[in-house]
């Protein structure tokens, strides 16, 4: 059935959806109060009520009346403890206004479950027993509120039926929360006297403190204005996807994260410097003039220049900060704690990166926001921290901008989400440098050397032959006419990287200084020849990232360690045995094998000769020796 | 155009979408001819546009839909150029199992969640999207987004992954799976107005009309076909109705309604005192029971 088009019956509601969070322990009465809400506001069903009815007698803890709580407390564990311990959204409509709230725990061992409320809320609701007053759980839920971004608060002064409605203690609340959050950024603060037992002031007025004189909190709500602010700010485009139906059409797939664009717009593609025009905004509902924050549309563009998912689009000038290492709020959501130096994958908008922390410059005490000195971070401990990628990433400072200031971590090998942060600024001497596009392209360099540039990587353990066929490699290269170029791990380790050591960061850093004089070199048209143990896949997968796969052969030199160890051409092996090298890749430091590398060379069945053939096989049949 | 809340609903919906493509596989749409899977179905084609759905779309037939429902199914399928999975649990025919003798909970159990799980593995598929909202239930209220599903898809509510700002952990290991909700804060209310403003063709029983029912255990249920036994002293009745949610039809109760058109069902909702789950049949056995039924891999 078709159906008709709308004749008269369009919604009411006018303004967008408000999202907010409710911060308080379980003792303030958090979830009450959202029973409440949705109670009064007539957003509880009949048959819905008929199971709360059960449920209270059953779980609850209001004697004959109806619990509210067992409205928000989803999960069968936490109706059996009596706490909320995840994250429940909750959605009600007024005709004014439609609300998504977040319901989160407040206990300190829940900090990340606020924190992710928090990263979906533009308003905060901060309940404060009455009794009890600012207490240091009121401290902590606004903190991260305001780490997180939220600029609007609403100061529920709770169970103010306890206290007998007493104006003082309400004044003497809301002056004391004011005092105590003058530096936290907020934009708005209403102190509000309610009771979520009794309803007072939550959608009704009270009766009861008849002194009060503001808004009622559903009221509040539905009124304030939260401008969405990031259609006012600098353009911000991210690629999310690539649209390529057919050789005619190839789109940018994404949502506009903030500013506003029209068809016919010079932008520029952060990482890489080139600029063009877009061309058209297309919507499945026809082309639009201009797209702004929010608006999920794709892009065409004047020129075919390369861009995939992770670019950002933004205007030529005032672009995103482009950085290898910057700094951030992180905090962190795993059992297992943070680790300088230690790799994990961030996903930084439609960006996948891998990264580490590379100094942890202090710890916030989330209580009383005091620094304290850190060596790792444990779970829900909050830091801020120096942050280095192995690919310069494209962002904004997340007070700028939520979209694109926003990262999270996760772990490499179990794939849980262990970490979350918030950039602060790019750590670089020089912040105003942005990438140029050069005139001559890496194409006519390569054609002058009558050859196709690219990266051949060799990876082994240490001694399985890497460095003697690479260089057996070179020689028959050479003999070719071909301009060819050997790094080797330990050559380079002499120079350019004599200041690296073997911790972690500095492995790291080491293979992120040869992949970029790689990808130099191949940029200028030459055949580069590789010899690092690289024992990280993920290490790998980032040097092919960077140079490009078409052009990055992996070469896998693949001898057992008890003939590396046989052979110990460095005598490094003896060391290890004796205790003298610690780290060693394959004896206490783990070495992940490719798992489908270009080339494989099983050494202990092939001679080097052999070897190093098979590997200018691969070059031949990838055309790489073409002229 | 639209107004501004079910645009940003709409936007938020296309962004999950867009990086699943992007992300995974193998994704694949569990279209189940509902409101929620028309609504899903429309967002994906403009999500999409100018190029194809990039997945197919799968059907879990329980062989107990409404007719209607099936013939909308497929009509959609040949206007919309679909490529549609229709997948049934044949060990379970071949056992017999039913609604009727088999008891709503077996039959769900056997034709719906191991029927889903077949079809998954079947055809290896990384990443499902589904319709569910997290307005519908108390379990739903806390379940992600990207909703991760151990090997054998386990749902385990102690185990989910944070999930901050709009970035998703789309990781899995070989055998994991992902359960996409990109419907997740829209409201049964958003749903329908969205249908209406951008006309969105729906299966008829959402609509009023004079239908053949019989009335057991205070639910209204239609009598689809045949077979549908009748008790005792019972006889059909016609009755103006219409259904707020579809099923399998012996476990789906109508609502007495005179909304015959879609603006008549938006002003019904705005002043709806009973929950749309409440004519599931399904669900009333205990309060935990969807919980239960998602570990077990319900979707």
């Amino acid at each position: 059935m078709f159906v008709k088009p709308a004749t008269e019956a369009v919604p009411a509601r006018t303004k967008d959806q408000l999202r907010f969070i409710t911060c308080g322990s379980v003792d303030d009465g958090k979830s009450t109060l959202i029973g409440r809400l949705l109670h009064d506001s007539k957003m509880i069903y009949h048959d819905q009520l008929t199971v709360l009815e059960r449920d209270s007698i059953k779980h609850g803890s209001a004697g004959n009346d109806i619990d509210f709580a067992l409205l928000m407390d989803g999960l069968e564990a936490e109706r059996e403890q009596g706490i909320t311990i995840d994250v429940a959204y909750r959605f009600f409509t007024t005709p004014r206004r439609s609300f998504m709230v977040a319901d989160t725990p407040g206990h300190e061992q829940y900090t990340r479950n606020m924190a992710t409320g928090a990263s979906h809320a533009q308003l905060a609701i901060i309940l404060i027993d009455a009794r009890k007053g600012v207490m240091v759980q009121t401290r902590r839920h606004s903190f991260i509120c305001s780490l997180l971004g939220i600029r609007h608060v609403v100061l529920a002064v709770n169970k103010i039926d306890l206290v007998a409605y007493n104006k003082e203690c309400f004044d003497r609340i809301a002056r004391d929360y004011l005092a105590f959050a003058a530096g936290l950024g907020f934009t708005s603060i209403v102190p509000i006297p309610i009771s979520g037992r009794y309803g007072d002031n939550v959608v009704d007025r009270s009766a009861h403190a008849n002194w009060y004189d503001g808004p009622c909190l559903l009221e509040h709500l539905e009124s304030i204005d939260i401008p969405s602010g990031t259609a006012g700010q600098a353009f911000r485009f991210p690629v999310q996807w690539v649209n390529r139906p057919n050789p005619d059409f190839r789109g940018y797939a994404g949502t506009v994260a903030s500013g506003r664009i029209s068809a016919g717009d010079e932008i520029v593609v952060a990482a890489s410097g080139r600029t063009t025009r877009i061309k058209r905004i297309v919507t499945h509902d026809g082309d639009l003039v201009g797209a702004e924050a929010g608006d999920a549309v794709t892009i065409t563009l004047e020129d075919e220049i390369d861009i995939g998912r992770g670019d950002i689009l933004s205007r030529p000038d005032d672009r995103p900060k482009v950085a290898g290492q910057f700094a951030a709020y992180v905090i962190w959501m795993d059992k297992e704690p943070l680790a300088p130096g230690r790799n994990y994958v961030l996903r930084i908008g439609s960006q996948t990166i891998t990264g580490s922390i590379s100094a942890i410059r202090h710890r916030i005490d989330v209580n009383t926001c005091e620094h304290l000195a850190a060596g790792m971070l444990s779970l829900n401990e909050i830091a801020f921290c120096d942050v280095a990628t192995a690919m310069p990433a494209v962002f904004d400072p997340y007070d700028l901008n939520r979209k694109t200031g926003s990262f999270i971590f996760i772990d490499h090998y179990t794939n849980r989400t262990v970490g979350a942060g918030m950039i602060a600024f790019p750590l670089r001497r020089d912040t105003n440098i942005a990438r140029q596009a050069l005139s001559v392209d890496r194409r006519e360099r390569a054609a002058l050397k009558n050859q196709k540039p690219c990266v051949i990587w060799f990876t082994g353990l240490s001694g399985a032959g890497k460095t003697t066929i690479a260089n057996l490699v070179d020689q028959k290269l050479c003999g070719m006419s071909r301009h060819a170029m050997l790094l080797d791990g330990d050559n380079l380790r002499h120079g350019l990287n004599a200041d690296l050591g073997f911790s972690e960061t500095d492995r790291v850093e080491n293979i992120r200084r040869v992949a970029e004089v790689a990808k130099l070199m191949a940029d200028s048209g030459l055949i580069v020849i590789c010899s690092f143990i690289s024992p990280s896949r993920a290490e790998r997968d980032r040097v092919r990232g960077l140079v490009g796969k078409e052009e990055f052969i992996e070469v896998f030199v693949d001898t057992p360690i008890e003939e590396c160890a046989r052979r110990d051409p460095k005598g490094l092996y003896s060391k290890v045995k004796s205790g003298k090298i610690k780290n060693f890749t394959g004896i206490d430091s783990c070495y992940e094998a490719p798992t489908t590398p270009d080339v494989h060379l099983r050494t202990m069945e092939q001679t080097l000769e052999h070897s190093a053939e098979a590997v200018v096989d691969v070059l031949m049949a990838r055309s790489i020796l073409d002229g | 155009m639209l107004p501004i809340h079910l645009r940003r609903l709409e936007a938020e919906s296309i962004e999950i979408m867009r990086d699943v493509v992007a992300e995974f596989e193998r994704p694949v749409m569990l279209y189940s001819i509902g409101k929620d899977s028309s609504v899903m179905l429309h967002i994906a084609i403009k999500a999409f546009y100018p190029a194809k759905l990039p997945f197919p779309l799968l059907h879990v037939d329980t062989t107990w839909k409404f007719r209607e429902m099936i013939s909308f199914r497929d009509a959609t399928a040949k206007r919309l150029g679909l490529d549609l999975i229709v997948h049934i649990n044949k060990e379970g025919i071949a056992r017999g199992i039913n609604p009727i003798d088999s008891g709503s909970a077996l039959h769900t159990q056997v034709m719906k969640t191991d029927a889903l799980k077949q079809a998954l593995d079947l055809h290896g598929f990384d990443a499902a999207f589904g319709g569910a909202r997290r307005d519908e239930e108390k379990s739903r209220a806390k379940e992600r987004i990207l909703s991760f599903r151990s090997a054998g898809h386990v749902w385990d509510p102690r185990n989910q992954r944070p999930e901050l700002w709009s970035l998703f952990n789309t990781r899995i290991r070989q055998g994991e799976t992902m359960r996409v909700f990109a419907m997740s804060n829209w409201t049964e209310l958003d749903v329908w107005e969205y249908i209406m403003l951008e006309k969105i063709p729906v299966v008829p029983l959402y609509f009023a009309k004079q239908r053949p029912t019989v009335r057991r255990n205070g639910a209204t249920i239609m009598i689809d076909d045949k077979r549908l036994p009748l008790n005792c002293g019972e006889t059909p009745e016609m009755r103006m109705i219409r259904f707020r949610t579809l099923g399998c039809y012996p476990l789906s109760g109508a609502i007495e309604s005179d909304a015959m058109a879609i603006e008549d069902i938006v002003a019904e909702m705005q002043t709806a005192t009973v929950s749309e789950r409440q004519g599931r049949l399904i669900d009333v056995d205990e309060a935990a029971s969807m919980e239960k039924k998602k570990r077990e891999g319900y979707f």
